[in-house]
């Protein structure tokens, strides 16, 4: 087996792509969370509404995504979804770049479905009484809601949300199946040009790591810094 | 849709079976259950490792589950497709490639699970069983882990469910589990890529969903028995 050729990784064409590669990988995941997160406040706030029907419609959205593994997710909205669309949307689709587009929308479905549950938990944390005390004191609805509620809900819901962030960045490895050009399919790439798979796979693995530890890091001082009080 | 379910129930299911390599939802079901069967004692491995008093022991296990954690599946598969064979010598095919890499990767997940199951068992415990003479390890093995193994019950299941869809990524590698097969029989009817994934969806979550109602229900009967179990109450002072 050949040396451990760090000059690969440092400049030249297997260089930038698999920089490039990290690039969309952080995009993907970033674009994910920021349509994951209303989502998923949507979806928690069915769960916990007073209409039966509601309730049940996010229950169903919950259980239905999260039982199906990310892969079939991405493969029915890249190959099968576009084909339910009007011949002119799809038109348009493909001449755009279809593989991130279906990507982010199954990545911010599967997303969604367990941020929502965390959301939920954290709302159902509050007990009830702290509500009714603030309303008590003469805040007005919004006024408890902003004062009252939500900075005690946020101390519980955000770790759980923080450590669905490192799941959703690597999940983002799955888009590589339909093609999205992120780390894991450029690695794959310089492996099969260079035949250089140590170092495409280490580079690939140290980063996945790095942003991983940095994720970790951010849930740990945001722990740290707000503490759950217990009320 | 329902034409489509009768051309190719029997290849969905177990792929080119007798003629061929098993596949489909069996090769899904059979691959799941062993690398979590083959997990296990890996897990409760790592899981000790993780509270032993011995820093030699600890911190090496300790990084090892940070960095398998810290990675996709995805990246172990590609590590234990293009790496196993350079340094074992031995040709392994997709099904034992992912195997070990589901082994693995559910090796350091159950880690966690495990320690946190230790953790769980009153301290108590420890102590007496020590004070009564057992050594470390028949205190773990005849007293700590009994108990803990026992609370581990529903999120076995659950990473049972979280094995099941893990295993969709063969597909990358090409082993002909049910993804895979779905992918060919969208490739053999072409246009009707909607039904033939809905229906892989569909398959999933009846498999998955099923799993964690029993999982749920396991959860709830042990709750109940916990209730049950109550410390004897004290008994009154006769009058």
């Amino acid at each position: 087996m050949p040396s451990f050729d760090f000059a690969l990784l440092q400049q030249g064409q297997y260089h930038d792509w698999l920089i490039s590669g990290l690039w969309v990988s952080l995009l993907l995941a970033g674009l994910t969370l920021v349509f994951a997160l209303p989502l998923a406040v949507l979806v928690a706030l069915l769960r916990i509404s007073p209409l039966a029907l509601l309730r049940w419609l996010g229950a169903a959205y919950v259980e239905g995504i999260r039982n199906v593994p990310l892969l079939a997710h991405l493969l029915f909205w890249y190959f099968g979804a576009p084909e339910l669309l009007p011949e002119a949307a799809r038109q348009w689709l493909y001449a755009g770049n279809i593989e991130l587009a279906s990507a982010v929308v199954a990545l911010t479905l599967y997303t969604a479905a367990y941020m929502a549950e965390d959301i939920r938990s954290g709302i159902r944390a509050i007990p009830l009484v702290q509500f009714e005390a603030g309303r008590a004191l003469g805040f007005g609805f919004l006024a408890t809601m902003r004062r009252v509620i939500l900075p005690q809900a946020l101390r519980v819901t955000v770790p759980p949300l923080i450590s669905q962030t490192l799941n959703l960045w690597k999940n983002t490895s799955i888009a590589t199946v339909i093609g999205v050009a992120e780390m894991m399919y450029q690695a794959a790439k310089v492996e099969s040009t260079s035949f250089r798979s140590v170092e495409a796979f280490a580079f690939a693995t140290s980063a996945y790591l790095a942003v991983s530890l940095v994720i970790t890091g951010l849930g740990a001082w945001y722990h740290h810094r707000y503490p759950v009080r217990t009320a | 849709m329902i034409e489509l379910i009768q051309t190719y129930w029997v290849y969905f299911l177990v792929g080119q079976y007798p003629k061929g390599p098993l596949g489909g939802l069996a090769l899904t079901v059979l691959l799941a259950g062993l690398a979590l069967v083959l997990a296990l004692p890996l897990g409760v491995a790592l899981g000790l490792a993780r509270v032993s008093p011995y820093r030699i022991i600890r911190w090496p296990v300790t990084a090892l589950v940070f960095v398998v954690r810290g990675v996709p599946l995805l990246m172990v598969v590609f590590w234990a497709y293009f790496f196993l064979p350079s340094v074992t010598g031995v040709k392994t095919d997709q099904f034992g490639t992912m195997l070990i890499a589901l082994v693995v990767f559910d090796g350091a997940y159950l880690a966690e699970i495990v320690r946190a199951g230790i953790r769980g068992v009153p301290k108590g415990q420890f102590e007496s069983a020590r004070s009564l003479g057992l050594s470390y390890a028949q205190t773990m093995r005849r007293v700590i882990l009994p108990q803990a193994l026992r609370h581990m019950l529903p999120s076995l299941v659950n990473q049972f469910v979280a094995t099941i869809k893990e295993t969709s990524l063969g597909y990358i590698i090409g082993l002909t589990e049910v993804s895979f097969i779905a992918a060919q029989i969208n490739t053999q009817v072409f246009t009707r890529g909607a039904e033939v994934y809905l229906l892989l969806g569909l398959t999933y979550f009846v498999l998955c969903f099923g799993l964690s109602r029993f999982a749920f229900w396991l959860e709830q009967r042990m709750a109940r028995r916990r209730d049950v179990q109550l410390p004897p109450q004290p008994l009154k002072a006769s009058a």
